[in-house]
């Protein structure tokens, strides 16, 4: 870390004009860093986006769960009273709450539309549970629950959250292995870019040998140029990929997931260690080419 | 300061320069002749370590040119000032700029008053913000001369300084490298001109080494 920043104190003029004016090369390594930070911007917002949500949907689906009793009408409010009483002695209930004839159907609405009469449908109770952070043990119950009331079934979800959960951490993945592979694809192009500037200046280098020069004297001009150009490249690509994230429509809860892809609070600030990581990545790609043309040269 | 024990150098299994002894006392003169082609560009690329010698000793300033690193290389061509047979300018910086290019690459301070001075001294003060394309052969010369001793070094070796010029410029050059010489510093001319050596042992006690055969040969007055 001291190295790259130490590149930032600003030198003699004399030694920065040893090396002729890299444009064209120098112009790519800008390019390249602009467009690969604003793509990085993008990749850092789904892996923070993702995590937030398969963190909320883990929380939120795993403290609640739901008993579905089916049986004759006859015997439905002893079963109801006999799963309520079960649910009294289990350890880990924090609330429960028989679902009453208007919520089954709100629930069935979007089915059925609104003219169910529900009363006269042989439905199943619900009863909705919520767990305490300890959680229930769910095969002890689901065994209680056959002895007492045995028309109950108890769902705690596991069933579709786990596939959710893990969809929302593969994204994350994603992301995050999308942004390793936007600064590998950077110091693959920089130190392309770096090395057709060092071997169009072969005749320099080797005129700079002559007259004495240390090999870190000669891959410094040259490795200040392609960090800065990095800096100031990654620097625009995140403005301009954070401007974007602004300007995406603002989250809501409608909006769910996709608009929930944006930087919230804090986030704000993850974009800002992009253009410093191109930096360095500029540094070492630069290095790395500098010291395999210096070798070929004595 | 420079010493060669049975060095012998050759390009690609073809040997130029075979068996080779010398040893160049500190404020010395001399020149090295012999026919194009016989390889005196080649015995002085080994003297400042752009080539290493196939085989025998080649001490630099004490050190064995073999165990060098190549920032033990970089400083023994701060200390050693060499004139190249073709100059070898950076083409986008003023004439000014190459000539304090050893300070530069090192790091040192340039005095602009000694650089002015120095400038002067070869006759370029009126060219010092050309680049160097636009220097007759002379000027490049001069210039390459003044860019050889700006680090004051010890050593000075002239590859065919002389080759393009007059024999008026030739003359001038001469006096400053034999002025050199008076004030210390050892020096090595490689010339083919033999007009040139008479004229400088008139000036200093020059000794002449011949390269002739793929041996150095140490002449005597047969010149
Ligand atoms: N890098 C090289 N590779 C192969 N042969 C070379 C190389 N440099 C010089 N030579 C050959 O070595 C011989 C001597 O060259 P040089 O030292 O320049 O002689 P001089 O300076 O006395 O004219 C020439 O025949 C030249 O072709
Ligand atoms: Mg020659």
């Amino acid at each position: 870390m001291r190295a790259p920043l130490s590149l930032l104190k600003s030198e003699r003029p004399g030694a920065d004009r040893v090396v002729p004016p890299t444009g064209f090369t120098a112009r790519l390594t800008l390019l390249t860093a602009a467009a690969m930070a604003f793509l990085a911007v993008f990749a850092l917002a789904l892996s923070l986006a993702t995590g937030r949500l398969a963190d909320r949907w883990a929380d939120s689906l795993a403290r609640s769960a739901t008993i579905r009793i089916s049986a004759p009408p006859d015997q439905m409010e002893a079963q109801v009273a006999a799963v309520l009483a079960v649910l009294k002695t289990t350890p880990g209930v924090a609330s429960d709450r028989v679902l009453g004839n208007d919520e089954m159907k709100d629930l069935l609405k979007p089915w059925f539309g609104p003219d169910l009469p529900v009363d006269a449908l042989p439905l199943p109770k619900l009863i909705a549970v919520t767990e305490t952070n300890t959680g229930i043990d769910s095969e002890g119950l689901r065994l209680r629950l056959q002895a007492e009331a045995p028309g109950a079934v108890f769902d705690d979800h596991t069933r579709w959250r786990r596939p959710l959960v893990a969809a929302a951490e593969r994204l994350r993945l994603l992301g995050l292995m999308s942004l390793v592979l936007i600064f590998g694809a950077m110091a693959g192009m920089i130190t392309l870019a770096a090395q057709a500037a060092l071997a169009a200046n072969g005749q320099v280098i080797a005129t700079l040998r002559l007259v004495g020069a240390r090999d870190t004297f000669i891959a410094r001009a040259f490795v200040r140029r392609f960090t800065l150009r990095g800096l100031a490249g990654a620097g625009l690509g995140v403005l301009l990929g954070m401007a974007a994230m602004a300007a995406l429509p603002s989250a809501n809860e409608a909006g769910g997931f996709l608009t929930g892809l944006g930087f919230s609070g804090w986030g704000w600030f993850w974009p800002l260690i992009i253009p410093p990581v191109a930096a360095i990545v500029a540094y070492g790609a630069t290095r790395f080419a500098a010291a395999r043309m210096l070798r070929r040269i004595r | 300061m420079i010493k060669l024990q049975h060095v012998a150098m050759s390009y690609g299994g073809k040997e130029l320069l075979s068996d080779m002894s010398l040893s160049l006392a500190p404020g010395s003169f001399h020149f090295l002749t012999g026919p194009s082609g016989a390889g005196k560009t080649t015995f002085l690329k080994l003297c400042y370590a752009e080539l290493l010698p196939s085989t025998g000793q080649l001490t630099l300033f004490g050190k064995d040119a073999l165990g060098m690193t190549r920032d033990d290389i970089a400083g023994i061509r701060q200390r050693i000032g060499v004139v190249h047979q073709d100059c070898q300018f950076l083409e986008h910086l003023s004439v000014e700029e190459n000539v304090a290019l050893p300070m530069t690459v090192s790091r040192r301070p340039v005095n602009a008053g000694e650089l002015h001075e120095l400038l002067g001294w070869v006759g370029l003060k009126h060219r010092r913000e050309a680049l160097p394309a636009q220097l007759s052969g002379g000027e490049r010369q001069r210039a390459a001369l003044a860019r050889a001793i700006i680090m004051s070094p010890d050593v000075i070796l002239a590859d065919e300084p002389t080759g393009n010029l007059d024999w008026e410029m030739s003359l001038r050059l001469l006096s400053l490298l034999t002025e050199l010489n008076r004030m210390g510093k050892t020096v090595v001319i490689a010339t083919h001109d033999l007009n040139l050596i008479r004229q400088a042992k008139a000036q200093v006690s020059a000794r002449v080494l011949r390269i002739a055969n793929r041996r150095l040969q140490h002449a005597g007055a047969d010149l």
